[in-house]
């Protein structure tokens, strides 16, 4: 047993799983550090928790449309977060005009609805034009090739965004019923994060179901898992790649409105982070998974908030909300140290990735 | 004709987008031809043109009448795009949404002629450039090759004056040249004229004669071909050699961002081009480089004080240490998995270098500033045309080492690699080793572009090493042709050159560029100058055919 | 071949001009009307442009910084009705990326074109620090409406290479001083907070905010920082409730300044916090990010109670030209950047007999470092021998709901240290 052990462990195995232990050792180290200094009560773990949560939502909705676009076509699809800035900011002259006309402060749930199907549309429209003209002609070309002209399809989209709408921050108008407070007992929660995180727990769990249970989430999945043979069972791929970049746009452009709510800015460049961060989140939870996403999303939004305090506070390090993103990215690589395929998604990437 | 109003209305879409984002606007500050004719009204016209072509040439059957036709059909849509648009604009405030619908962008879409008469202009000037467009497209391909060339040189003269204008007043007695063709905006019409002339007729020769002049130099004795390639070779030298005194310190300068870029090219080639590691963070090596050389010798950190030759082995040894460490977690991965990882990294030691925690070591976001400029004898090496030797000696270095690896026994195991890991291990291939040296080599090929770059720049700042250079080199190797050494010079010529030529147009560059991205790869998936095995699998249909015609090419240049 | 040789020989022809050619420069000098300059003389002919050329961060994600400076200065053209004595106005942008290679590939392009009179720029005090010196070598003078790092101007850190370099915008040593004494004093605040986006800009200040604050006695609590990118500012803020500050300065720039001010109110223990903010965030693209909760909000800025008005109309002026409000904080400082240099260049131009314009170099930089009590619309600009121009009086606003609603920034300073 102990002979087969060391002989099938190679020296770089050794050092990857120092290297393993050593973060672990860190994270461990700190977070007794910090918990031990009694800085912070229960109720602020319970902030940082919400925060984190309600965060990790919208990267986890924008997490499902990269992870089905790599499912159905093996490419990372970098423009998705151009088709997440898209929809928020063109509902936003939506927003305004109810804001100005006092429509917003009225019917608060009906504008809601019409600045979320507004955003829907105008991402899903953007994911069908890339998908038709800077993806289908490539399909059969070397992976890396699609990769480019989504990145450059991402440039052009957030400078014509900006040419259109100029450079300037807008301010998505308040809704008032979304404002305020719940207390339960010494924990807190806002009312937005609750919205945004049940809006985003529903339209996941109803995404979930359509793919799983619906016929056309089904040829979907049958599309993703082969291609040729799917199409000898009679499955359109053609439609099946159009659907899937719908339901990524329409996932993307409730994500940007969610995003809206709760950070009220909306910019041009604002897709970028929040698509990077959302394509590890894919990463994280497998990409080609669609829980997968969902969890890395979770998983990057508690990270960011939670960390920082909880890992790096107690050693003394000034500033640890700078760090944030390196600490999620040194978790990312301690995950994939012991999972090279993500957190749920084995079979499938071995195999295709 | 359906096609052609579909063709029509894609550009009626394409101008009014052009109009709103602000192009049109911008651009018609500047003439192309001084009092004649505006960047923005040539912009307006060379879609117009293209579209046409494109309609026309679409025609089944290529009846002339029909030809006609369809180009006239597509223009019209066209103009009628922009109509709509001035139209619209009339009857609503558009500006509330779209901030460039501004009352000086109708002045401009209807020629400063009122509103009624401007739509009619358009119209009437859709239609005439259609026409244009479908006798361009019945015209004899050298007639048609021709004129796009010759108004493609009147038009690019006009949009890089700035930049020709200084060049070429550095040229002794041929400045002449500057008063004759350029006025204080704009070329002037009789240079316009002048240069569409020499043009047309240079061009026209060389499409007569070029043919015999080729196979003339074909047919020579063996010997004289070589005297002859070898005279080529000598001149090109020459050529790398006096280039900064041709060029002047603008275009020096670009040469050496280009050179810098070609560096940290030829390394990513090796990562994913020759071993297929995707690495989006690649850009951490630069900094190791960078940052390297800036602690090592800046005394407004005071730590070593070492010359830059004396931190430069430092920085590359520095950027093999990280490549292997950051190479070892990253072994069992795969695919995207590896590229996140690697992006991880990139971000990692940019936070890293920020960092109010590390400060006191890396200078934080106040930069470290003073760093060494490196010394050959007494001279100090630090304006471009001085810097521009120093790259050049380091890309000749770097490029004949991976030139030399391509073909060694590592480099058939990269490929290995590249092509299935599973097989190449079952043949005997040591993934570890092979992967962790692809890494290693890339990252010191890297980190010497970045010692390089610290010592140019004599500052280093955090904000230059951000996710968007890593992508940037990745951009360009795969339009250069993956895994292709000259593919490497070529992609940073087209993504990094012609950027920084057009930095004046600042606001647009990157709307351009991301344009330019997807167009090269729709129409040249390979890339620009692929590697002969790429460019054989994705034609394998027709791989005869390509085949002869890459080695004619290779022999032509 | 023969054919290929006379190609050979045409294409060797520039270099040998270029080699036995004399230098561009001793040319120059040929004409009988003569003026002399140690830098250089840009001859302007009758009919030709005075060339101005901005090298602003037009791209990218700090791309509505140097977009806000650039119509600063277009504004000014404008108000000038486009002509400096009698001849007209070319503007040139480059785009430098807020980054130090950017910068100095800019300044670069500038440097290479004999054309360029003055320069407007740098946007950050980073592409200062390579870009300046080379457009010195060449003559240019520049001027910085948004570089704020007080090593720019620091005698002891700054050489001769930087002789044409001079600001409109505020050292930062000014303005971090004066907020820590307005906090200590007039609010009597005893700990403080302090959050930075990694720039270079908000690093310093907050840094000369604590070092003052400290030496005045007050406690720091924490020293934090932040992406510029960051949206969710609430982890960070909860983190400093726990050390319990009465007051918090945020230096930062509108998007994670907005952020930071809408959140804070969220974060429970700091609801009745003292808010602060530099000029960086005192403009009305700040207030519409903030909306609401910038009430009470104080900013440090320059005094400009005696030129309101002249900012009130350039608000409208660019409100009719860009279809929007001013999207960063620097324009006025551009439009005074601008001014002050055609001012210079009336001061320092000569015209010849020709009817050309002389403009000497070094006539034109002494002529700018000169400038004295210049009405301009960030105050009274006087420069020193350093080139710091802003006018050091430097107060405090406070925000109030008026001013959110109708996103005009408030007319009378709250407090001043002077």
């Amino acid at each position: 047993m102990w002979k087969r052990l060391r002989e099938r462990t190679t020296p770089t195995d050794v050092v990857m799983w120092l290297i393993g232990a050593a973060i672990l050792v860190l994270v461990i180290w700190g977070s007794t550090a910090t918990l031990s200094g009694g800085k912070y009560s229960s109720s602020h773990w319970f902030d940082f928790v919400v925060f984190g949560l309600a965060q990790g939502s919208i990267y986890a909705l924008i997490a499902m449309g990269y992870t089905m676009v790599y499912g159905i076509l093996r490419m990372i699809n970098f423009a998705h977060s151009e088709v997440f800035m898209s929809g928020p900011y063109t509902a936003y002259y939506v927003a305004a005009a109810f804001y100005s006309s006092g429509f917003l402060d009225r019917q608060p749930i009906l504008s809601l609805i019409i600045i979320f199907l507004v955003s829907m549309a105008t991402s899903t429209v953007i994911a069908l034009l890339l998908e038709r003209i800077a993806y289908r002609p490539l399909r059969t070309a070397p992976r890396l090739v699609p990769l480019i002209t989504a990145i450059g399809a991402s440039f052009f989209l957030q400078y014509t965004f900006r040419g259109l709408y100029g450079s300037g921050f807008q301010a998505y108008p308040v809704v008032k019923i979304l404002e305020g407070e719940w207390m339960f007992g010494e924990f807190r929660i806002l009312k937005f994060q609750a919205v945004v995180i049940v809006a985003a727990a529903l339209l996941m769990a109803g995404l979930y179901t359509f793919i799983q249970r619906t016929r056309i989430g089904k040829a979907i999945r049958s599309v993703s898992e082969d291609k040729e043979a799917s199409s000898l069972m009679g499955i359109d791929v053609d439609r099946m790649i159009v659907t899937t970049f719908v339901i990524g746009g329409m996932a993307a452009g409730a994500a940007g409105v969610l995003y809206a709510v709760m950070f009220k800015q909306v910019h041009f460049f604002m897709g970028f982070v929040p698509g990077i961060k959302a394509f590890t989140a894919a990463v994280l939870g497998g990409i080609g998974n669609i829980p997968g996403a969902m969890l890395g999303g979770i998983f990057l939004g508690l990270i960011e908030s939670v960390g920082p305090t909880l890992f790096l506070d107690g050693l003394g390090i000034v500033a640890p909300y700078q760090l944030k993103d390196a600490i999620a990215f040194i978790l990312l690589v301690l995950v994939l140290i012991f999972r090279p395929t993500g957190i749920l998604g084995e079979r499938v990437a071995i195999k295709k990735a | 004709m359906k096609q052609a109003i579909k063709i029509g209305l894609i550009g009626g879409v394409v101008e009014v987008l052009l109009s709103l984002i602000g192009m049109i606007e911008a651009f018609s500050q500047r003439d192309i031809i001084s009092h004649i004719i505006s960047m923005g009204h040539t912009l307006l016209l060379l879609v117009v043109l293209f579209i046409g072509y494109l309609a026309a040439k679409g025609t089944p059957g290529r009846k002339p009448s029909w030809v006609l036709i369809n180009g006239l059909t597509s223009g019209l849509m066209v103009g009628g795009g922009l109509a709509l648009l001035v139209t619209m604009g009339g009857m609503m405030n558009l500006r509330k949404v779209f901030i460039n619908a501004s009352p000086l962008l109708y002045k401009l879409l209807t020629f400063d002629q009122g509103r009624n008469e401007g739509i009619l202009l358009l119209l009437g000037g859709g239609v005439l450039s259609g026409l244009l467009a479908g006798l361009l497209s019945l015209a004899p391909s050298i007639l048609r090759r021709v004129l796009i060339v010759s108004l493609g040189s009147v038009v690019g003269a006009g949009v890089l004056q700035d930049l020709l204008r200084p060049t070429v007043a550095l040229w002794g007695s041929l400045a002449v040249v500057n008063e004759w063709l350029f006025s204080s905006n704009g070329l002037t019409s009789h240079g316009a004229i002048g240069l569409f002339a020499l043009v047309t007729a240079s061009s026209a020769f060389w499409a007569k004669k070029g043919n015999v002049i080729r196979s003339g130099l074909k047919s020579l004795p063996p010997a004289r071909q070589r005297a002859l390639k070898i005279t080529a070779l000598l001149l090109l030298i020459a050529l790398l050699l006096g280039l900064p005194q041709l060029l002047g310190l603008f275009l020096s300068e670009v040469l050496t961002i280009i050179g810098l870029y070609v560096l940290l090219g030829l390394g990513l080639n090796i990562v994913v081009g020759f071993a297929g590691l995707l690495d989006l963070g690649y850009v951490a090596f630069f900094a190791i480089g960078a940052y390297t050389t800036g602690v090592l010798t800046s005394p407004e950190l005071g730590f070593f004080n070492l010359s830059f030759w004396g931190a430069l082995p430092f920085a590359i040894f520095m950027g093999v240490l990280s490549g292997v460490l950051l190479g070892v977690p990253v072994l069992k991965m795969r695919g995207d998995y590896l590229a996140i990882a690697t992006l991880g990294f990139g971000e990692i030691i940019r936070i890293l270098v920020l960092s109010d925690f590390l400060r006191p070591w890396l200078g934080g976001a106040q930069g470290i500033g003073k760093i060494a400029k490196a010394h050959i004898g007494s001279m100090e090496l630090a304006t471009p045309q001085q810097i521009y030797y120093l790259i050049l000696a380091g890309c000749l270095l770097v490029g004949f080492i991976s030139w030399r690896l391509r073909d060694s026994r590592l480099g058939r195991a990269w490929m290995a690699v590249r092509e299935d890991e599973d097989v190449a291990q079952a043949m005997g291939i040591n993934l570890s080793s092979t992967k962790l040296l692809a890494f290693a080599t890339g990252a010191a090929f890297s980190a010497l572009s970045g010692a390089i770059f610290a010592s140019k720049l004599g500052s280093v700042y955090p904000h230059s090493f951000n996710v968007m250079i890593s992508i940037n080199i990745l951009c360009l190797i795969i339009v250069g042709g993956m895994g292709s050494i000259p593919g490497v010079l070529v992609g940073a010529f087209a993504l990094v050159g012609l950027p920084e030529l057009l930095r004046e147009f600042a606001d647009y560059r990157l709307l351009v560029y991301g344009a330019a991205l997807v167009a090269m790869m729709l129409l040249r998936p390979e890339g620009l100058w692929p590697e002969a095995l790429r460019r054989r699998e994705l034609h394998e249909g027709e791989s005869t055919k390509t085949e002869s015609v890459s080695g004619s090419e290779s022999k032509s240049t | 071949m023969k054919r290929l040789l006379i190609l050979l020989f045409i294409l060797t022809l520039p270099v040998v001009h270029f080699v036995m050619s004399p230098s561009p420069a001793s040319a120059q000098g040929k004409s009988a009307f003569k003026v002399e300059d140690p830098m250089g003389v840009v001859r302007v002919k009758p009919g030709e442009p005075i060339h101005i050329a901005c090298w602003f961060v037009v791209a990218g994600p700090d791309a509505s910084l140097g977009t806000d400076t650039k119509r600063g200065v277009e504004i000014a053209i404008d108000d000038k009705g486009g002509k400096v004595l009698g001849l007209p106005i070319k503007l040139t942008l480059q785009d430098t990326g807020c980054n130090a290679e950017g910068g100095q590939a800019a300044a670069t392009k500038l440097a290479a074109d004999p054309t360029i009179v003055a320069a407007i720029g740098s946007s950050c005090s980073s592409e200062a620090r390579p870009g300046v010196p080379i457009l010195w070598k060449a003559g240019i003078a520049t001027v910085s409406p948004s570089g704020t790092s007080p090593d720019l101007t620091d005698p002891t850190k700054r050489g001769r290479e930087f002789d044409g370099f001079l600001r409109t915008a505020h050292n930062d040593n000014v303005q971090g001083a004066v907020a820590a004494e307005f906090a200590w004093k007039q609010l009597k605040a005893k700990r403080a907070a302090t959050i930075h986006d990694g720039s270079i800009y908000a690093e310093k200040l907050q840094a000369i905010f604590s070092e003052t604050f400290k030496k005045l006695g007050g406690t720091i609590t924490s020293q934090e920082a932040v992406a510029p990118t960051d949206t969710d500012m609430r982890p960070v803020l909860t983190k400093i409730a726990t050390g319990k500050p009465e007051f918090i300065y945020y230096p930062v720039f509108i998007a994670a300044g907005g952020h930071i001010t809408r959140q804070v109110k969220e974060v429970r223990g700091l609801e009745k916090v003292a808010l602060m903010g530099a000029d960086g965030i005192f403009s009305p693209d700040f207030y519409k990010a903030a909306g609401e909760a910038a009430v009470g909000m104080y900013h440090s800025s320059p005094d400009f109670s005696a030129f309101g008005a002249g900012y009130k109309t350039f608000v409208e002026k660019h409100q009719k030209k860009y279809g929007e409000k001013p999207i960063a904080p620097f324009h006025a400082h551009a439009y005074d950047a601008a001014m002050m240099i055609f001012a210079a260049i009336e001061k320092a131009a000569k015209k010849g007999p020709d009817g050309s314009l002389y403009i000497g170099r070094r006539a034109l930089r002494d002529a700018l470092y000169a400038t004295k009590n210049f009405k301009g619309l960030t105050g009274n600009l006087t420069c020193d021998k350093q080139g710091d121009c802003a006018d050091p009086r430097i107060a405090i606003y406070k925000t109030s709901a008026e001013n959110i609603k109708s996103l005009v920034l408030p007319d009378k300073p709250f407090w001043k240290p002077y």
